[in-house]
């Protein structure tokens, strides 16, 4: 009984329209992975087949963690389908691993504060190939080192940078920022998008050069050449 | 002996998998190896077929994770070579009979007296992938050069990079030399500059292949046949030999001789 009490007040579970919710505490991670298998092993038939999304407050989760986790509970047959996170660390790795970081009712506004403090100075970082089936969701600049695939997603509010081949679909300025741009060192992508202005464009090219993508002063994305004047 | 753990996957699906788990195994079976092949495609098993070990199957793998066998029972011996081994699926059940902890203890048992595990992956990017992944030491992705195939490819690279699965091989499979010289399909370059993984061997087009796989006769059988060939070098450079990539472009039989009919070069 007291055990219960314990697990039942470090993670919290409640039904939403997605699915099953559980919100975590700023408690030990693995003290509270331990403790929502045990409250899943108590009720096995109420979670059998159910999707589950887990708000994980500032966790940084690595991406063992998550993957641990997301075996143990498909072992249960309850499937992780959304990590909701405020820390990018852990966005990033969900992410990576095909996860949802947004559910339909999103939280209120003033508990994602971290997206106001987004300066021009503030980007998210990324050292590998962006492949297909990925989303990488940022609310400042990106700055990829590597490839975007095609199937691939970059969607920032900020400028995105690749400093690689862009094949993929990138959105800058996403939420109506028309003056942020993309710049790639080849930029065939199969869709660029600013603000919400979206191109279908581009050809692969023979001899790519660096390009810059800009919503121009006739209000059309255009990319033009990279010019180091 | 401890066995290499090898999954072969691709996202999409028809594109060779079962097939070169089929071939690969024979080829590592005729250079003495033991090996033991595990069909992790649940619910839609076809290994047996390919292999010709459909009549000999008693128990599968669902049967030994459910304690009904033990492991030796479910190993199907093969016809030709006695080193050879198919632990087939369940065809009357679903991927979720078996977990990823389920595959790792099952290879755990299989390690200490074989050299090679080989494991068949189901298409799709779900548990049955799943399945198929937890237990690998080296994977190997095979795709077509198909643009829907090799964005498919790209897709499980993508997943086994997040879940640090170590660097995946590629196999590219059924590739036609003269397509491609006519820029009708995607080179081997092309594949390789958009997945940028390491490329273990290249399978030109063969109908052989397929007559094998309905005679239950894996091509690798076949001396003459250039598929088989290749699946044998493959087999080569997963044992560490380091065999040079054969030259698709001089093409003997079939190819050259309707080439020479019609004129082409």
């Amino acid at each position: 009984m007291n055990t219960m009490e314990q697990v039942t007040s470090i993670v919290q579970i409640k039904g939403i329209r997605d699915g099953l919710l559980a919100t975590f505490s700023d408690a030990a991670w693995e003290d509270q992975r331990t403790a929502l298998i045990l409250q899943i092993d108590e009720k096995p038939t109420f979670f059998q087949g159910a999707r589950l999304a887990i708000d994980v407050g500032n966790q940084v989760l690595k991406v063992n963690d998550l993957v641990e986790l997301r075996d143990q509970l498909s072992e249960r047959n309850v499937a992780l389908w959304a990590v909701i996170s405020e820390s990018p660390t852990t966005e990033q790795t969900s992410q990576l691993l095909g996860l949802a970081t947004r559910i339909s009712k999103p939280r209120p506004e003033e508990q994602r504060r971290f997206a106001d403090t987004i300066s021009d100075e503030t980007a998210l970082f990324i050292s590998k190939t962006i492949r297909s089936g990925t989303r990488i969701e940022y609310p400042g600049n990106i700055v990829i080192i590597g490839d975007v695939n095609p199937g691939a997603e970059v969607i920032a509010e900020g400028n995105v940078v690749v400093w690689g081949r862009v094949r993929g679909v990138i959105h800058a300025g996403v939420k109506g920022n028309r003056n942020a741009f993309i710049c790639a060192l080849d930029l065939s992508a199969n869709q660029l998008r600013i603000a919400d202005e979206v191109s279908a464009m581009l050809k692969p090219q023979k001899d790519p050069k660096p390009e810059i993508a800009i919503i121009n002063e006739q209000g059309k994305l255009q990319a033009e050449l990279w010019n180091t004047n | 002996m401890t066995a290499q753990v090898i999954t072969v996957t691709s996202g999409k699906g028809g594109v060779g998998k079962t097939t070169a788990v089929a071939n690969l195994a024979t080829a590592l079976a005729m250079d003495g190896k033991r090996v033991v092949c595990i069909d992790g495609d649940i619910g839609l098993r076809n290994l047996d077929v390919v292999m010709g070990l459909e009549n000999r199957i008693v128990y599968d793998i669902v049967d030994v994770i459910e304690g009904r066998c033990k492991l030796k029972q479910a190993m199907i011996r093969d016809k030709k070579y006695p080193e050879l081994y198919l632990i087939p699926a369940a065809q009357t059940r679903d991927k979720n009979a078996v977990s990823p902890s389920d595959m790792v203890r099952i290879c755990n048992d299989l390690k200490p007296d074989t050299d090679f595990v080989i494991i068949d992956s189901p298409a799709g990017i779900e548990r049955g992938f799943r399945n198929a992944i937890a237990a690998a030491d080296r994977v190997l992705v095979i795709t077509n050069p198909e643009v829907s195939a090799v964005r498919d490819a790209d897709r499980v690279v993508g997943i086994l990079e997040a879940e640090e699965k170590g660097n995946p091989y590629l196999i590219l499979n059924r590739l036609n030399p003269t397509l491609v010289k006519n820029n009708d399909m995607l080179s081997a370059e092309d594949v390789l500059d958009l997945l940028g993984i390491h490329l273990i061997g290249i399978v030109p087009e063969d109908e052989n292949v397929i007559i094998g796989s309905n005679k239950g006769a894996p091509v690798v059988t076949d001396a003459k046949s250039r598929a088989g060939q290749a699946f044998r070098n493959i087999a080569k450079r997963l044992q560490g030999q380091d065999v040079p990539f054969m030259d698709l472009d001089s093409q003997s039989g079939l190819w050259s001789a309707i080439q020479k009919l019609t004129g082409r070069k």
